[in-house]
């Protein structure tokens, strides 16, 4: 006899939550079935060819979008670089400037400077977009006399809801003005789908596997018809994508979206009271913590604190001792030397940052462990910097 | 006024430094941080409002002070203490 190990909890599901069993069985049976060249008139090439566009087919009814609008990609940070690049190319006798929002992705702000010149909209201190002023900027477009000061908009970027804090953003309000004023909007729900209900206002929506239970190595992009764009990389039958993408994880992918969005209320009801407890229990027992993100308006699953006079690598790495797997934005932390850009722009205390985003099967005396362990180890911490009594 | 030299020190040693110049330091006294760090600004800012402290105002470091070798840019941070009564 043996003593099982004590169990890992795993609380840093962002991007790379564990398989939903169901994906992880459609993986195992699409290696069999899937796994020849899509483009070839074999007999094992139209079955690979079918089974892709059944993952598009199911992928798009998850997604609010039809079949042709949904194409596959590598990853969510590849599927957001194509949307920046394609649209600023089709659209550059218009304009070269990306709006977006201060906590954007890293990916969308890297390419909008990349590819032309980005422009970013101020946060208020929960890390919603001010809407009026992007809204405002979107309209100067319109009127002739704005047009010698505000350089056009190629394109508008404004996630679903900020992965890192978890806030959901005036999707529906910003995407009215853009639509109006004829510029395209780029809505990451990479931190949102499979969790709540999608968003509806966009021309391009990128949707990470990755974050619902599915695999990584794939990512997803749809977009809608009215949408100009051009490739700036080399042509290819896979026109957003060059290459094409791997089958198995394709359908895998599919498969885990069903099955989360099966039972998405359920799960949603339940992550959002375990949040709500850490939130509640953190801010009672950690001394001198922010917790951040809106309290009511965000995501199910992802919390977020920092905690002063904190490094936050000794306490990811003390927390990992003790068993619990998280995350952080904390410079230190993330192999750069900038801190998360989306802390910083809603003047949250980048240091002694814990970022949790929780996978459909973290149970409630996961989360009770949790929140028992995290003041004693953040006090530690706190004593090895000589942090006692400031 | 006080000065914390805190450059080239990484997050969160230069909010650290600067919390223990500010527990000795009296109502109203001005305290002046230098960093390296990119987050020492928006850190030191969090650290004000979650004491009531004030920031006066940040900027880059004047060149001639910074002349040890650290090559990285330097902000220099103005801070005020409150003492509640």
């Amino acid at each position: 006899m043996t003593s099982a190990p004590s169990p890992r909890v795993l609380l840093e599901a962002a991007g790379h939550a564990p398989w939903h069993p169901a994906a992880r069985e459609a993986f195992a049976s699409l290696v069999d079935q899937g796994w020849a060249d899509p483009r070839r008139l074999s007999a094992e090439g139209r079955r690979a060819r079918l089974l892709l566009e059944a993952a598009r087919e199911s992928l798009a009814a998850g997604l609010g979008a039809r079949t042709e609008e949904v194409h596959l990609t590598a990853s969510h940070t590849q599927s957001l670089h194509a949307a920046v690049r394609g649209v600023v190319r089709g659209r550059r006798r218009t304009g070269t400037t990306v709006l977006a929002s201060a906590v954007e992705r890293a990916a969308v702000l890297a390419a909008g400077r990349f590819t032309g010149e980005l422009e970013t909209v101020a946060v208020d201190a929960h890390g919603r977009v001010d809407a009026d002023a992007m809204v405002a900027r979107l309209t100067d477009e319109r009127s002739t006399d704005q047009r010698a000061t505000a350089r056009p908009v190629a394109l508008a970027a404004l996630q679903h809801a900020n992965g890192e804090v978890g806030t959901f953003q005036p999707v529906d309000q910003v995407g009215a003005a853009a639509r109006a004023a004829g510029v395209p909007l780029l809505v990451d729900a990479g931190a949102s789908l499979g969790h709540v209900p999608g968003p509806e206002a966009w021309d391009l929506l990128a949707a990470n596997p990755g974050d619902w239970g599915g695999p990584s190595g794939v990512g997803v992009l749809a977009v809608r018809p009215r949408v100009r764009w051009a490739p700036d990389w080399p042509e290819d039958e896979d026109e957003w994508f060059p290459g094409g993408v791997s089958v198995p994880a394709a359908f895998a992918a599919a498969t885990a979206l069903d099955a989360a969005l099966a039972d998405r209320r359920e799960s949603e009801v339940r992550r959002r009271r375990q949040v709500a407890r850490i939130r509640a229990r953190v801010a009672a027992e950690v001394p001198d913590v922010d917790v951040v993100g809106d309290p009511e308006d965000r995501l199910p699953h992802v919390v977020t604190f920092s905690c002063l006079y904190v490094d936050g690598e000794a306490l990811t790495s003390a927390l990992d001792r003790e068993g619990f797997a998280v995350a952080s934005g904390s410079a230190c932390t993330s192999g750069s030397e900038e801190p998360s850009h989306v802390l910083a722009a809603m003047g949250a205390l980048t240091h002694g940052n814990v970022r949790l985003a929780l996978h459909r099967s973290v149970t409630d005396e996961d989360v009770e462990r949790f929140c028992d362990v995290l003041p004693g180890v953040v006090a530690r911490v706190r004593d090895l910097l000589g942090a006692h009594g400031l | 006024m006080s000065i914390v030299d805190a450059r080239g020190l990484r997050c969160p040693v230069p909010v650290l430094r600067l919390a223990k110049v500010a527990a000795g330091a009296e109502d109203g006294a001005e305290i002046e941080v230098w960093a390296t760090d990119p987050a020492a600004e928006p850190d030191i800012r969090a650290w004000a409002r979650m004491r009531g402290h004030t920031v006066l105002g940040a900027a880059p470091l004047e060149a001639g002070n910074d002349d040890d070798g650290d090559h990285r840019a330097a902000v220099v941070v103005r801070v005020r203490v409150s003492r509640p009564t």
